[in-house]
């Protein structure tokens, strides 16, 4: 019973908002990724444009609530979510036409457009938070929970609860769906693959005819779906708040960079990675120490690092892989 | 008029000029080899003629059409396929998604020119569903020969096809070559192999500093004790 306790704890505190997480990276992982394999530079403006899709997204579920249109048991902000990923499509085109485009045709070396992309992540900052505000906005409003603490702890008669939250359900069951979208897209269809012959090869792939033009808008598109898909689902999970989103930018590159930059694959397995990692080295293993070794009772919480250090997980993880496997644990490019 | 006709030829990448008036010309369904010491211009002279090099001077005409101004892309629409050095093909991508990708220009079912490709190179069928990267180095030169192929080139240019592979695989690529050019497709290669390769070759070009030094048949070429003296090695 105690070790059934001491699993429930872990799934319930560990598993089930690790994987959740876990998923919110992959997705925001797949859109840096794919910018690199395809655009070639590191986007530090990503973490802003999930912000900017998920404010646009905030806004229309707001539009909507007011309308009295609701999405049943699911959240409003799902049915908000197209208009989202519209706008910051929009938007991103726009900044590839005025900021991007240029340094693409004097063909500049990476790092400087990587540094544009820093100049953007400033601009989109500043936007959003002028938009939408700098507080925290909770926006998920349909069934709070798939299943209760109470809920579980009647069914089972264990003494350990387990809460799902509908949230972190639709978070994973959307991540799923995206990826397999994504996957199907690059290896069956015609423009998918003229985007994978474009990251493998760019001069034959213009020799062989592949409009590239139409490969980057393609390649902004799609991440910028991925973002406001990425941004919309944490927010829902958590709460919106812009400077979060700034933050992310950490673990989401150190996830990309684990599954290997610009292998898709890599940043899935990257983004869970991290996200297990994180919550687990934060989190307080007291309560399944005393589970599993019976009448023992730590002094300390067994918490290996507290949650306002949660960054420097990332971080740590970043550094031994580039030091250790710089390609990623996916055949990925190297730094 | 021949097949293919670039004409005295001039231009360079910077200021300085690569080529020297060089001229090159190949018939219909026929073998072309340029040869010539390191340096002489050989892939530069390929390159000029697929348009990759702006040139000061001289005129490429393709079947009689003038094409001088087109840039490598439309040139391929015009019917030229060009098999570049290295990177030449989609390495994460596998045997047969490499072919698409050759075939991307058009817009009609290209699965029978997959088939021929297919049939020329009987290891890329068995291969097909291997990406490109995982091959070795004589089954990547066929994949990027079938890239080239898929958009039914009439004129295939191949620079350096057979570099970095073994005299066996060396000898089995120019029988591809030779079968190719029978099905009418006319064939201008740069190659570092001259002796092997003018024995395949219909018309042998000798370059030296970006001109040409001797112009002759390739059975020719190999008979002149001039050029087997200073070029094949005696």
């Amino acid at each position: 019973m105690d070790l059934l306790n001491a699993f429930i704890a872990v799934l319930n505190y560990v598993i089930v908002p690790a994987t959740a997480y876990g998923a919110q990276l992959a997705l925001g992982a797949l859109g840096v990724t794919l910018i690199y394999g395809i655009l070639r530079f590191s986007n530090f403006a990503h973490g802003d444009t999930m912000a900017f899709g998920t404010a646009l997204t905030i806004l229309v579920t707001w539009a909507f609530q007011a309308l009295g249109i609701s999405f049943g048991p699911l959240p409003t902000a799902l049915l908000a979510l197209p208009f989202g990923i519209l706008g910051t499509a929009l938007f991103v085109l726009g900044t590839d036409r005025v900021v991007y485009r240029y340094y693409r045709t004097i063909r500049a070396a990476p790092i400087y457009i990587t540094m544009v992309s820093v100049g953007v992540m400033f601009v989109m900052t500043g936007l959003t938070r002028f938009i939408i505000g700098v507080g925290e906005i909770k926006f998920d409003d349909g069934a709070r929970f798939l299943i209760t603490a109470r809920e579980f702890k009647t069914l089972t008669g264990l003494a350990e609860p387990l809460a799902i939250r509908s949230t972190q359900a639709i978070t994973l069951v959307a991540a799923g769906l995206v990826v397999w979208a994504l996957f199907w897209f690059l290896a069956k269809t015609r423009t998918g693959k003229s985007m994978r012959a474009y990251a493998d090869n760019e001069d034959l792939a213009l020799l062989s005819g592949i409009d590239p033009n139409r490969v980057v808008m393609v390649t902004w598109i799609i991440a910028a779906a991925l973002a406001t898909i990425a941004g919309t689902l944490y927010g829902l999970d958590k709460s919106f708040k812009a400077f979060n989103y700034f933050q992310m930018l950490l673990p989401i590159f150190a996830a990309a960079i684990v599954g290997g930059l610009g292998n898709p694959l890599g940043a899935i397995a990257g983004g869970f990675v991290i996200a297990y990692s994180e919550v687990a080295v934060t989190y307080a293993w007291k309560k399944v120490a005393m589970y599993l070794i019976p009448g023992w009772e730590p002094e300390s919480l067994l918490q290996l690092l507290s949650t306002e250090y949660k960054f420097a997980v990332s971080f740590a993880i970043l550094i031994i892989v580039l030091l250790f496997k710089p390609t990623g644990l996916f055949k990925g490019k190297s730094v | 008029m021949s097949f293919l006709d670039a004409s005295e030829m001039t231009g360079g990448y910077g200021a300085a000029d690569i080529l020297h008036g060089c001229t090159l010309k190949v018939e219909k369904g026929q073998i072309a080899v340029i040869v010539g010491p390191n340096g002489a211009g050989k892939s530069t002279a390929m390159k000029a003629v697929f348009g990759m090099l702006k040139l000061r001077a001289g005129r490429v005409t393709l079947d009689g059409k003038d094409i001088t101004a087109l840039s490598p892309q439309e040139r391929v629409k015009k019917g030229m396929g060009f098999v570049p050095q290295v990177n030449n093909v989609f390495p994460t991508m596998t045997v047969e998604e490499n072919l698409e990708m050759g075939a991307f220009i058009r817009e009609d079912d290209f699965s029978e020119t997959m088939e021929q490709v297919y049939e020329l190179f009987p290891i890329l069928r068995e291969k097909r569903h291997q990406n490109a990267g995982e091959l070795s180095g004589g089954q990547r030169q066929q994949v990027a020969v079938g890239r080239a192929l898929m958009t039914k080139p009439k004129l295939l240019m191949l620079d350096e096809p057979t570099a970095g592979v073994s005299p066996i695989v060396m000898d089995e690529l120019f029988d591809r070559i030779i079968e190719v050019a029978r099905t009418g497709i006319s064939i201008l290669m740069v190659e570092q192999n001259a002796r092997q390769a003018l024995e395949i070759a219909d018309q042998g070009y000798v370059l030296v500093q970006g001109a040409n030094k001797y112009t002759d048949t390739g059975a020719a070429l190999m008979a002149d004790p001039e050029v087997r003296r200073t070029f094949l090695g005696g």
